[in-house]
């Protein structure tokens, strides 16, 4: 459509490019869903099989949502942390190393108390999210006081977690069998384990710290506007070094989701979360360059994400499809969020 | 010789260009004035291709041309000063003279530096600048790096046969006066070998140097004036549809002021590269002007009494208390408000609301326990729109898509919804059209009779006299001369700009 006919006032109304950002997540997540039910159908039509569009789908089914809301839990936790962190227009790649150490952490405190829920070693699942505090607060020093950017500052101490989850299991697997604590994923509440709706509560959680905090209203204005946010007379430096500590504590609760989902914590407990996390946000259509975007697109983020992993294994496509999807996906999303008029390099 | 008729330029919901008719002789210098979106920088735009008509013909010497991009256009022999310097500051002068047209010196894929620089002396001596071609841009004054974008456009004129147009968007706006005379001299003397059209805000520079001048209104050219018959009053009258009141700065409102108790006193200060020794005391209802130069030191020293630069010796004292640590944090927290000059980069967060913009300051009022109070945020918010008759639909409203004078309304709101009773300008009415301006003086008045200290650093002299009760002339970072500037008994121009240069 041409910029003339767009001006006239009585011309047919345009969805707005704004609209269209907003909600195309949203919309992708919609026919993800719709369409891996369609190739189930045109399997079994070609098989000559009987098969209702959607109602006979495997994949649109409670029992596969629920698998999927399994493995999304976990990576929900992890994105949201991210999310803060991109939402100020840095980024946090210490996920998979400050998950592995909360995971191991997590599990020593466990067995060492009693290794039981019923006893003192429920204390573990504070412990363990005090750690990631810590190792987030770490990253937050060096990235704010040495001045090393957020990506190389973070990157490195994700190394240096990994290294100190290695030193702590010496390379074993620490097996977390207590059923109090598995219940996270044996028990099920209308067909959905109970880490489910911990991690909605996660959610909701961080919902509240974005939107009603002056925390969360900081984050927004440091990526929004860091100058501004300096001669507003905001200590940018502390709020940096806040985000990086919550983002820390999401990292941990995304470690004991893990760590309830297969009894185990290892050093290789971290792994995958720092390409699932990151697209999951770019995805759900927070902007790179901060102040746009927010928890909930990270919702719709890491569903996308786990629906096209879970539905490519049920239509039968091999890793590599899967893999190859997610990172036309990623740069589709950002390149619709860019506005690339107002960009004029990218560095 | 280069003519524009009946150009045509719509974006989605605007009319940009209403059917313009537009010339340019040989040699002369036309002048382009109108308010803030009166269609001055799209008719640039599409002159020098970076925009494309929707109608209308553009002819150069009677042939039809279209230009696809400024490329296309400086292949014509249409070239472009920008008023945001486009040079690249870490590359040298030569280097950024022949950017993009470095292959006429390559040899065997090499380039020849020495015949670079021979050839970047060349573009210089015609702009009469004596630098070395080999330094790097970032070391030059803003001066000097305006010339050398001059000097980058009259490659032109060895690249192209034919005449030369040149634009030039608010070359003076960073200027000095005496520098804004180079400059004119120059201009005139280059008329022999290029046509120029010349944008500004200021007035006066465009009458002293204009042959004519295009005076534009939402979209259309209103007037066409030659020098002879214009006026700046008659000109601004067609800018606006309207007289500009005689009372422009509000000086009838202007009150006198206790002189004691300063808010701010600044005793023998100095922050080395900037200012020296500089003293001086704001108290309650006055306005402050500092007068200078670009790079006098009157940023610094606003930066100084914010907070975020820390004086290297001397005292700073506010509200009585000798102020040992300096951090904007602390200068907020003591009532100062800084309204920075630019406005989208520190003035207003695009992406947050009105609401959310105006309380950026101040979230510890509207929070406990760190968890915000919107519904008190709004209500402010709702509260200060009514005051300062702010234009907005709602206080959800996303900053960025206000106006220039109502996001400066805005920013003003943030600083005394908070309470701040020191309030540091610093070219506050840079880039708004007239009638924002006056909201501003309106502003500025308002402020001082709530018994707020105002330092100011203004966009012209006139402004700065008209406003301020007293001024302070700067030079070089060095203190020159305090005026009184009490209503009929202000201080003339001719009296700042003698200690001024």
């Amino acid at each position: 459509m041409s910029s003339s006919t767009a001006a006239l006032p009585d011309g047919p109304r345009r969805i707005s490019r704004e609209t269209l950002v907003k909600w195309a997540p949203l919309l992708v997540l919609v026919v993800l869903v719709l369409l891996f039910p369609l190739f189930e159908w045109l399997e079994d039509f070609r098989d000559g099989k009987d098969h209702i569009y959607l109602l006979d789908s495997r994949f649109l089914s409670i029992r596969n949502f629920a698998r999927i809301a399994i493995s999304a839990s976990p990576a929900l936790m992890v994105a949201i942390g991210v999310t803060f962190i991109i939402l100020m227009g840095s980024i946090d790649l210490s996920m998979e190393g400050t998950v592995s150490v909360c995971a191991v952490m997590f599990a020593l405190m466990f067995i060492g108390m009693g290794g039981t829920l019923a006893s003192w070693a429920f204390l573990a699942i504070p412990g363990a999210l005090v750690v990631g505090a810590v190792m987030g607060f770490i990253n937050g020093l060096v990235h704010v006081k040495l001045k090393i950017p957020s990506f190389m500052a973070s990157l490195a101490m994700g190394f240096v977690g990994t290294g100190f989850a290695l030193l702590l299991t010496g390379g074993d697997r620490i097996r977390v069998e207590d059923e109090a604590f598995r219940s996270l994923l044996t028990v099920r509440w209308f067909n959905f384990p109970v880490m489910c709706y911990v991690a909605l509560l996660g959610l909701l959680v961080a919902w509240f710290i974005q939107s009603r905090t002056t925390l969360g209203r900081n984050f927004y204005a440091v990526g929004g506007g860091e100058e501004l946010a300096k001669a507003s007379g905001l200590n940018v430096n502390r709020v940096r070094i806040m985000g990086f500590t919550l983002a820390g504590v999401f990292f941990a609760m995304g470690a004991l989701l893990a760590v309830g989902r297969i009894g185990i914590a290892e050093t290789a407990t971290g792994n995958g979360f720092m390409f699932v996390s990151i697209t999951a946000v770019v995805v759900g259509g927070t902007a790179l360059w901060g102040g746009i975007g927010g928890v909930w697109n990270t919702l719709i983020g890491v569903l996308i994400v786990n629906v096209i992993n879970n539905g490519m294994v049920v239509i039968g496509l091999p890793n590599w499809v899967q893999d190859g999807t997610l990172g036309l996906l990623v740069i589709a999303a950002v390149v619709l969020s860019t506005d690339r008029r107002s960009v004029s390099f990218v560095k | 010789m280069y003519e524009l008729q009946q150009i045509d330029k719509h974006f989605p919901g605007v009319h940009a260009l209403k059917s313009i008719d537009f010339k340019i002789g040989r040699g002369e210098i036309v002048g382009l004035v109108g308010e803030n979106g009166a269609g001055k920088s799209t008719l640039m735009k599409v002159i020098y291709g970076a925009y494309q008509p929707d109608g209308g013909t553009v002819s150069i010497d009677g042939t039809t041309v279209r230009f696809q991009n400024p490329r296309q256009a400086m292949d014509h022999g249409i070239g472009m000063v920008f008023q945001e310097q486009s040079l690249i500051t870490n590359l040298t002068v030569a280097e950024n003279i022949f950017l993009g047209f470095e292959q006429q010196f390559v040899r065997w894929g090499v380039i020849d530096w020495k015949a670079l620089t021979a050839a970047a002396r060349a573009q210089l001596a015609k702009v009469k600048l004596d630098i070395d071609p080999s330094i790097v841009t970032a070391q030059l004054s803003f001066a000097q790096r305006q010339l050398v974008e001059l000097a980058k456009v009259l490659t032109l004129e060895e690249r192209v046969d034919g005449d030369l147009v040149i634009l030039l968007d608010e070359p003076t706006s960073v200027l000095a006066r005496e520098e804004v005379e180079l400059l004119f001299q120059l201009v005139r003397d280059l008329t022999s070998r290029a046509s120029f059209i010349f944008v500004s805000h200021r007035m006066d520079e465009v009458l002293e140097l204009s042959d004519r001048i295009y005076v534009m209104k939402d979209g259309e050219v209103v007037d066409v004036v030659a020098q002879a018959d214009a006026q700046v009053e008659t000109i601004q009258h067609k800018m606006v549809g309207r007289d500009i009141d005689k009372e422009y700065y509000r000086e009838q409102k202007q009150q006198d002021y206790e002189r004691t108790n300063p808010l701010v006193s600044f005793r023998n200060v100095s922050h080395a590269g900037s200012f020296q020794d500089i003293s001086f005391d704001l108290h309650a209802g006055e306005v402050l002007c500092l007068v200078g130069t670009e790079g006098s030191g009157r940023e610094a020293i606003l930066r100084t009494v914010f907070g975020l630069d820390t004086p290297t010796s001397g005292t700073v004292q506010i509200k009585g208390e000798t102020i040992t640590h300096f951090n904007a944090q602390s200068g907020v927290a003591r009532g100062i408000g800084y309204v920075p000059r630019e406005r989208k980069v520190e003035g207003i967060v695009s992406g947050m609301s009105v609401y959310e913009n105006m309380t950026i300051s101040q979230m510890g009022n509207y929070a406990t326990g760190g968890i915000l109070k919107i519904g008190e945020e709004r209500a402010l918010a709702r509260a200060w729109i009514e005051k300062l008759g702010i234009k907005t639909p709602n206080e959800h409203k996303d900053c960025a898509g206000l106006s220039g004078g109502n996001q400066q309304k805005v920013v003003l709101a943030k600083w005394r919804s908070g309470g701040s009773d020191i309030i540091l300008l610093d070219h506050p009415t840079r880039g708004l059209d007239i009638g924002a301006k006056e909201d501003v003086y309106e502003m500025v008045r308002g402020m001082c009779a709530d018994g707020v200290g105002i330092i100011l650093v203004a966009d012209t002299l006139e402004e700065a006299i008209g406003l301020s009760h007293s001024i302070i002339v700067l030079k070089d970072g060095q203190f020159q001369q305090r005026f009184e500037g009490m209503p009929g008994d202000k201080p003339t121009l001719f009296d700042l700009v003698h200690h001024m240069i």
